[in-house]
């Protein structure tokens, strides 16, 4: 009974969730560039959402990944593999594979050493792609991408239209993978993970491959966000591999709650177009908000606003 | 060999100063982290504000340099104190996500305060007259000031030792560090060497911030830029190990030092790639284990 009520209010969610996706679509058309980089910054928070709330890996160099694919893609696009869908199923690919080689050693540690190791890998990256300009275009970053239209009908337009659709239907493909791994077994040997690893060791899981394997299509998911950023900005800039990048889609994750799905759908917009508005005013506003923000999560709001609604939603239900 | 001998001697006194002035700023983190368990990456805060207090008041007071760092460090400590109270004690029990979180938000809000306050850009700091000047080593000119933040560095490790080891405060705060919940049964005041140390932390921040200045350029942006520096030095040091702390600083200072002489491309390449080594071969911290 009780499960029952959850999964309905998970669904009513994001039935309003999807719903207002498409609204924004309708009623902001001006809005549709900035739309769309929002759903792409979604899709990487859900990446790391799945990390860092189902496998418990923290992180502060998740933006290796974003970035990466970022840089495959426009590589691809600028040696003349413009076909949209399949450049972005290849940089997931390759960040995939990577993460696979990373995991196997990163992943012994936890906690504070995890944190400090992914770091220092992604300031290694930033700092790589900053001098290798002949691969990245260092400062400059790579400009002059271009894509074929998707599915060879829709063309890429100005003011966003397809960008936004484009993404949308990539985000809502990826959700419901997640969706559907998470409420599978290995999603709950994962929930297992993340709570007791030493007692999953003794129940004979083999932890390290698992967490391995769900590390791997996180940073894959996130090499597939990296990926449409290029294609809908047609642009890569050394950004994406910064540390603040990182840092960004801890907070959007956090913000929302990093122990639901849903977490990372509604941290990220809320987190993007705090930033969007604040940063009309003064570029360093916004610092102050989110920081505030930040400390009211850790302190007053555990489970972010994901929790936050759950609460207001079940208390009207039982109460 | 003409060449190598200068070279290697001016990588070594420049890493060295380097690295006492990160030394002397994550001293305050590493006893955080070790006596009360809090991951503080707020922590260049303290150095910050102590710089840009102490290049800000000649001005605005009219006194002397020397007079400003003091006045700075002691208004540090006072902040450190204030907000070890109303923030940072609240963290302890929390999980490493969420002090990271908090203590990143606060860092967050404090830059941007900064940033109001004084403006986006790099401070302008100016040393007085004394410290500015060239000393000879080896025939070729050697800046006062690195020798003065070498010998600031000295008297605070002289200091650091008299008080960790031969007082019994040090010995106190060491039981606290090494296991709390026995030196709480004895009847040891636990939270009360909590902020002590704390405020210290924040004091000595500030001396490296002011200090460090011309090696670390006083910005908002400085507790959030130098974070992997600050925090590569807490992760090898292990918890609330000062001696190792030492050790890694002055290894982190000689290795950028190194790493920018010898191959200048990679920048801040060679010392994070260290980082990660390090921490992989010995995620406990670096000299655990030797004693």
């Amino acid at each position: 009974m009780e499960q029952n009520k959850l999964t309905f209010w998970r669904d009513r969610v994001g039935v309003i969730w999807w719903f207002m996706a498409l609204a924004c679509y309708f009623f902001f058309p001006d809005y549709r560039a900035f739309g769309a980089s929002v759903l792409v910054m979604t899709l990487f928070a859900l990446s790391f959402g799945l990390a860092l709330g189902f496998a418990g890996i923290i992180s502060l160099g998740h933006a290796m990944y974003f970035g990466i694919g970022a840089y495959v893609a426009g590589r691809l696009a600028l040696a003349g593999w413009q076909e949209p869908i399949s450049v972005v199923l290849i940089s997931g690919s390759v960040t995939g594979v990577l993460a696979i080689g990373i995991g196997f050693v990163i992943l012994r540690l936890s906690g504070l050493p995890l944190l400090m190791v992914t770091m220092g890998l992604s300031v290694i990256v930033f700092e790589a792609a900053n001098k290798a300009t002949s691969i990245t275009g260092g400062d400059d970053g790579l400009s002059g991408i271009s894509f074929e239209p998707v599915l060879g009908i829709f063309k890429w337009s100005l003011d966003g239209n397809v960008q936004f659709l484009y993404t949308l239907v990539w985000l809502a493909v990826v959700f419901l993978i997640a969706r559907r791994l998470v409420a599978s077994p290995y999603g709950l040997s994962m929930a297992g993970i993340r709570e007791n690893p030493l007692r999953m060791k003794l129940l004979g899981a083999p932890v390290l491959r698992r967490l391995v394997i769900m590390y791997a299509l996180c940073a894959s998911l996130a090499g597939i966000a990296g990926a449409l950023l290029t294609q809908i900005t047609a642009f890569v800039g050394l950004q994406v591999l910064s540390l603040e990048t990182s840092v960004d889609v801890l907070v959007m994750v956090v913000l929302g709650g990093a122990f639901s799905l849903y977490g990372a759908l509604m941290g990220a917009p809320v987190y993007l177009i705090v930033k969007y508005v604040t940063q009309q005013w003064n570029p360093f506003y916004w610092m102050l908000v989110i920081g505030v923000l930040l400390m009211g999560v850790t302190f007053f709001l555990k489970g972010g606003i994901a929790a936050f609604l759950s609460r207001i939603f079940q208390n009207r239900h039982t109460g | 060999m003409d060449q190598l001998t200068p070279a290697i001697t001016f990588i070594l006194l420049y890493g060295v100063s380097f690295g006492i002035v990160l030394f002397v700023i994550s001293i305050g983190l590493v006893l955080t982290l070790g006596l009360m368990r809090i991951v503080n990456l707020a922590h260049g805060v303290f150095a910050v504000l102590g710089g840009y207090l102490a290049f800000k008041l000649p001005t605005l007071l009219g006194i002397s340099f020397l007079a400003s760092a003091v006045l700075a460090v002691l208004l540090v400590l006072l902040i450190g104190i204030f907000l070890e109270r109303v923030f940072f004690r609240w963290l302890f029990g929390m999980s490493e996500l969420e002090q990271v979180l908090a203590t990143i938000g606060f860092c967050f809000a404090f830059i941007a305060l900064l940033t109001f306050a004084f403006g986006p850009n790099v401070l302008a700091t100016k040393y007085p007259e004394w410290l500015s000047g060239n000393i000879s080593v080896l025939g070729r000119p050697f800046p006062v000031y690195r020798v003065f933040v070498m010998v600031v560095g000295l008297v605070i490790l002289l200091g650091l030792w008299l008080l960790f080891d031969h007082t019994s405060f040090g010995a106190t705060l060491r039981a606290c560090v090494d296991n709390q919940s026995m030196a709480k049964a004895t009847g040891i005041n636990v939270n009360w060497y909590f902020s002590v140390a704390f405020a210290i932390g924040a004091g000595l921040a500030a001396i490296g911030g002011i200090v460090g200045a011309g090696m670390l350029p006083l910005e908002p942006l400085y507790p959030f830029k130098h974070l992997p520096l600050f925090l590569t030095i807490v992760a090898l040091s292990g918890f609330g190990n000062i001696k190792a702390s030492l050790v890694v600083s002055l290894v982190v200072g000689l290795v950028d030092t190194a790493g920018r002489y010898f191959v200048p491309e990679l920048g801040a390449f060679t010392v994070f790639t260290l980082l990660v080594i390090l921490v992989l071969w010995r995620p406990q911290g670096l000299l655990v284990g030797l004693k």
